[in-house]
C-alpha cells in the first residue's frame, strides 16, 4: 500500500504509519483513550505488541530496544497517568539522546481543557523532555506528524518524541500520506558534514601533539556502527591513547591496547591522569559531562581541544575547546581518517614519553579490589560473569548505583551497542525494562541486567511481562542490603549516618521470581560463584540471581566531589579516615 | 524574571564568571504552531536565562512564520549558549543576535522601540502640567475625559521609563508596554 494516498480512520493511520516506518515491536499499555488504536493492533500481525506491567517500563524497554538496533523504540500508552508514568523513560532518554517515539492516547478534542477522566496536558508535561512533540487535533495531519516524529527522533542528535492523538482523531477518518513527511519544521535540518577546514585544523593539531588523548562518548555508539570502525582505525593510525565515557564503552574494544578504561568520577587512573596531563585532547561524540570533567577549572588545564559533537549547544557549554567540529561523528571520522592516511605523520615515536607515564599510572592499579574467600566480593562477581559471558552473544543493561560502575569497570565491552545503562538521569530501574527490549530485538542472544537490590525493586513488575512473553532475561543483582551508592556517599559526606539506606526487609528474590513463574537462585560462596550462574546462563526462562556481596564495599577510585582529575581516591589509599575527610566543605554541595 | 545568578553549566563550576554580562536582543524566527512561544520560554525558565523583554506575534501569516524579539542579559558565553539553546527547538528557523549583527553592520546597535499606554487622572496644575510633557515626548491622547488621558508614547525603552517616572507624581493610573520590537539598520533582512 505504501506510496499512495488512502482513506482510512486515525487509529488505522497510526498502525500504517508503524509499518512503513520499519517497527516491528512497539511497548505499551491500553488504556480508554487509546482503544481504539489498541483494537487496530489486535487486527494485524505486522507489528508485535509487549505488553508492559508499567508504563515506565514500556519507555526503558522501547530504550533498550533501540540502543541495542539504532533503530527508534516505540511506546503506546494512554492518556493521564499512562502518559505521566512514561514521563521518566522520556527524560532518560533525552539525556542519553536515545531515539524513542512515543504515541499518547488524549481525551477527545472537545473534552480538552475541562479537566476530564484522565486528562492531562500531555505536550505541555513532556515539552521540555522530549525533543519535540505533537498533539495532532486533525486527522488529516496524523501521518505526516508520524512520519516526522520518526524522522525528529532519529535524524541529528536522537531523542524522544511524543505524538498525543485525542480519542475523537482515532475513530475520524481521513487520508494518510505514506513517508517521507512533507513541508514540515523547514528549519530542522542537522548538520552532518563536519567542515573540511577545520578537520584539517584537527588533524594538524593531533599531528604534532606529543600526549595526545581521544576521549569518545555515546555520539560514537549512536552514529552507527561505521562511526566505530572509523574510530579504531583513527585510534590505530594515530597510535593515542583512547577512553571513554560511560555511555560510549564498546566502540573501542576493551581488549584493545591503546584502551586506558573508562573516564570521570569511577573512571581508571590512567584514563583520568592522561586526561589531566594532555596537550591535545580528542572529544569525539561525548559532551563534557560534570562526572567526566571533576572540578572544571582544574579539568585538563595545559591542553589544546578538539570538540566533535552534532549538538552545537555541547560545544563551549561546560569547557572551552579549541577546535569545534559541528557534525555528525561518523561522517567527522570518515574525513579524518582520508586525511590522516594522506599525510606522512609516521612518528610514532614522539608518544613514546606519553605511553611510558601512562604505563607508569597503569601500574598503581587503580581497580585493585582485597579478594575474599568467605564473602563474595562485588567487582570478583562481575569479573566472573565477563568471563563466563565474553564469548557468548551478549548484551549488559545495568541500573543505577555501585553496581553500575562496577559492571563498566569490570565487564569489557568489545562491540558498541551491547552495553545500555542510564548515564545522564541515572535512573534507577532502568536495567530490567531496557534488558526485556534488548531482548525483544534479539530473542536468542545472552540478555544479562546487572542490579543492585534497591535499583532492581523500582521495575521489578516486569517481571510478569518477560515471563509472559518468554524473553529469558537474566537479572544478576549484587545483593549488598543497602542502596550502595548512597550509603558511600553518606560515609564521603555525613560522617557514616547511613540515612534510610540500609533496606530493612528485602524480598527473597528467588521466591519472588518463583512467583512470577521466572526461575531464581541464591548464591552467597565465592567458590559457587561460576557454577550458580552457569546455571543462570542455562537457564531458558527469565531468572533472578540474587548474588550476596560484601555489604560495605565501596566503588573505587573516585574523583570526590569538587576535585581534579589528578585529585583521585585510589582503592589502596582509602583508608576509613582518608575517605571520611575526602571531601571539602565546597564540594559536599555538588552532587 | 529569573534569579540573578546564572547558570554554572556544571555542578563542578567552583571558578567565578569572570566575564562581564551584557544585554542582547534576539530575533527569533519561529514557525507559528501552538505552543511554540511555550518552548522558547521554558527554555529560558528551564535553563535559567533571563528574559528582560519578549514580544510575539505572527509577521508572515503566509509562510506561518511568527517573529519573537528578547531582550536578554548573560555573559558572552551563556549568551552562546542561548543562541545555540534555541536553534536546537524543533521549530525554530533562525536566531539572530541584532545587538551582534548592528556591531557587525558598523551601527552601534539595532533600531529597539517600545510602545506604552499610560493612564493618568487628575485635574488642576497636574493635569495642564501632564498634556504638557506628553506633547514634550510626542505622546498622543488617544483617550480622555475632563479626569483623565490615556497617552500612546512610542520610542527607546529608556524614554518610555522617563515618561512614566515624569508621570508618576501627576496621577498615574497604569501602565501597559508592548516590550521592545528591534531591526537592525540598513537594506538588508536577517
Amino acid at each position: 500500500m505504501a506510496g499512495t494516498s488512502m482513506e482510512m480512520t486515525g487509529a488505522e493511520m497510526v498502525l500504517r504509519a508503524l509499518v512503513d516506518n520499519g517497527v516491528e515491536h512497539i511497548f505499551g499499555y491500553p488504556g480508554g483513550a487509546v482503544l481504539p488504536i489498541y483494537d487496530e493492533l489486535h487486527q494485524q500481525d505486522e507489528v508485535e505488541h509487549i505488553l508492559v506491567r508499567h508504563e515506565q517500563g514500556a519507555g526503558h524497554m522501547a530504550e533498550g530496544y533501540a540502543r541495542s538496533t539504532g533503530k527508534a523504540g516505540v511506546v503506546l500508552v494512554t492518556s493521564g497517568p499512562g502518559a505521566t508514568n512514561v514521563v521518566t523513560a522520556l527524560q532518560d532518554a533525552l539525556m542519553d539522546s536515545i531515539p524513542l517515539v512515543c504515541i499518547t492516547g488524549q481525551v477527545p478534542t472537545s473534552l480538552i481543557g475541562s479537566d476530564a477522566f484522565q486528562e492531562c496536558d500531555t505536550v505541555g508535561i513532556t515539552r521540555p523532555c522530549t525533543k519535540h512533540n505533537w498533539l495532532v487535533r486533525d486527522v488529516n495531519q496524523l501521518s505526516a506528524v508520524i512520519h516526522e516524529a520518526f524522522k525528529i527522533a532519529t535524524s541529528g542528535r536522537p531523542g524522544p518524541v511524543v505524538v498525543d492523538i485525542p480519542k475523537d482523531v482515532q475513530f475520524a477518518t481521513g487520508l494518510y500520506t505514506p513517508p517521507p513527511p512533507v513541508g514540515r519544521h523547514s528549519g530542522y535540518a542537522p548538520k552532518v558534514q563536519g567542515d573540511l577546514d577545520k578537520i584539517r585544523a584537527a588533524i594538524e593539531l593531533m599531528a604534532t601533539a606529543e600526549r595526545p588523548v581521544i576521549y569518545s562518548g555515546g555520539g560514537v555508539i549512536n552514529s552507527g556502527t561505521e562511526a566505530s570502525h572509523l574510530l579504531r582505525e583513527l585510534v590505530e593510525l594515530s597510535g593515542f591513547p583512547i577512553t571513554s565515557t560511560l555511555m560510549g564503552l564498546g566502540a573501542y574494544p576493551a581488549s584493545g591496547k591503546n584502551w586506558l578504561g573508562m573516564l570521570g568520577m569511577h573512571g581508571t587512573y590512567e584514563a583520568n591522569m592522561a586526561m589531566h596531563d594532555c596537550d591535545v585532547m580528542v572529544c569525539i561524540g561525548a559532551r563534557f559531562d560534570d562526572r567526566i570533567t571533576g572540578r572544571i577549572d582544574a579539568f585538563s588545564p595545559n591542553s589544546k581541544k578538539i570538540h566533535i559533537d552534532i549538538d552545537p549547544s555541547s560545544i563551549n557549554k561546560n569547557v572551552r575547546v579549541d577546535i569545534p567540529i559541528l557534525g555528525d561523528v561518523g561522517h567527522v571520522l570518515e574525513d579524518m581518517v582520508r586525511l590522516w592516511r594522506a599525510s606522512s605523520h609516521t612518528d610514532r615515536a614522539r608518544l613514546d614519553p606519553w605511553w611510558k607515564a601512562i604505563s607508569g599510572w597503569r601500574s598503581r592499579n587503580s581497580l585493585a579490589y582485597t579478594a575474599n574467600a568467605d564473602v563474595i566480593m562485588p567487582q570478583h562477581a562481575i569479573q566472573r560473569l565477563y568471563e563466563a559471558t565474553k564469548d557468548r552473544d551478549t548484551y549488559i543493561t545495568t541500573e543505577v548505583g555501585q553496581h553500575q560502575m562496577w559492571a563498566a569497570q569490570f565487564y569489557g565491552f568489545e562491540e558498541p551497542n551491547r552495553w545500555m545503562t542510564s548515564g545522564g538521569l541515572g535512573t534507577m530501574g532502568y536495567g530490567f525494562p531496557a534488558a526485556i527490549g534488548v531482548q525483544a530485538a534479539h530473542r536468542d542472544s545472552l540478555v544479562i541486567d546487572i542490579a543492585g537490590d534497591a535499583s532492581i525493586q523500582m521495575c521489578i513488575q516486569e517481571l510478569s511481562c518477560a515471563v509472559q512473553y518468554e524473553l529469558p532475561v537474566k537479572i544478576f543483582i549484587l545483593n549488598n542490603q543497602y542502596m550502595g551508592m548512597v550509603r558511600q556517599w553518606q560515609q564521603l559526606l555525613h560522617g557514616n549516618r547511613l540515612s534510610h539506606s540500609y533496606t530493612e526487609s528485602l524480598p527473597d528474590f528467588v521466591k519472588l521470581a518463583e512467583a512470577y513463574g521466572a526461575e531464581g537462585l541464591r548464591c552467597d560462596k565465592p567458590g559457587d560463584l561460576d557454577a550458580s550462574i552457569a546455571r543462570m546462563i542455562e537457564s531458558d526462562k527469565p531468572f533472578v540471581f540474587d548474588c550476596r556481596v560484601a555489604a560495605l564495599a565501596n566503588c573505587f577510585p573516585m574523583i570526590p566531589s569538587g576535585k581534579a582529575h589528578n585529585e583521585m581516591l585510589l582503592p589502596d589509599e582509602a583508608t576509613d579516615e582518608v575517605v571520611a575527610t575526602a571531601i571539602d566543605a565546597k564540594g559536599r554541595q555538588l552532587v | 524574571m529569573n534569579a540573578q545568578h546564572q547558570p554554572t553549566g556544571s555542578a563542578y563550576f567552583i571558578a567565578k564568571e569572570t566575564e562581564h554580562p551584557e544585554t542582547r536582543t534576539l530575533s527569533v524566527l519561529v514557525d507559528n504552531e501552538p505552543g511554540v512561544l511555550a518552548r522558547v520560554i521554558g527554555l529560558f525558565s528551564g535553563r535559567g536565562y533571563n528574559i528582560e523583554s519578549l514580544t510575539v506575534s505572527e509577521t508572515e501569516h503566509e509562510a506561518h512564520l511568527s517573529r519573537i524579539t528578547i531582550v536578554t542579559k548573560g555573559t558572552p558565553h551563556v549568551l552562546e549558549q542561548i543562541k545555540s539553546q534555541l536553534e536546537r527547538i524543533v521549530p525554530v528557523r533562525s536566531v539572530v543576535d541584532l545587538s551582534q549583527r548592528a556591531r557587525a553592520l558598523g551601527h552601534e546597535k539595532a533600531i529597539e522601540r517600545e510602545l506604552a499606554l499610560v493612564k493618568v487622572r487628575g485635574n488642576g496644575d497636574d493635569r495642564v502640567e501632564a498634556l504638557r510633557l506628553a506633547d514634550a515626548f510626542r505622546a498622543q491622547v488617544i483617550d480622555a475625559n475632563t479626569e483623565h488621558f490615556i497617552f500612546e508614547i512610542t520610542g527607546r525603552v529608556s524614554k518610555i521609563e522617563q515618561f512614566i517616572a515624569i508621570m508618576r507624581p501627576l496621577g498615574l493610573v497604569e501602565i501597559c508596554r508592548t516590550g521592545v520590537a528591534a531591526m537592525n539598520r540598513g537594506p538588508e533582512g536577517i
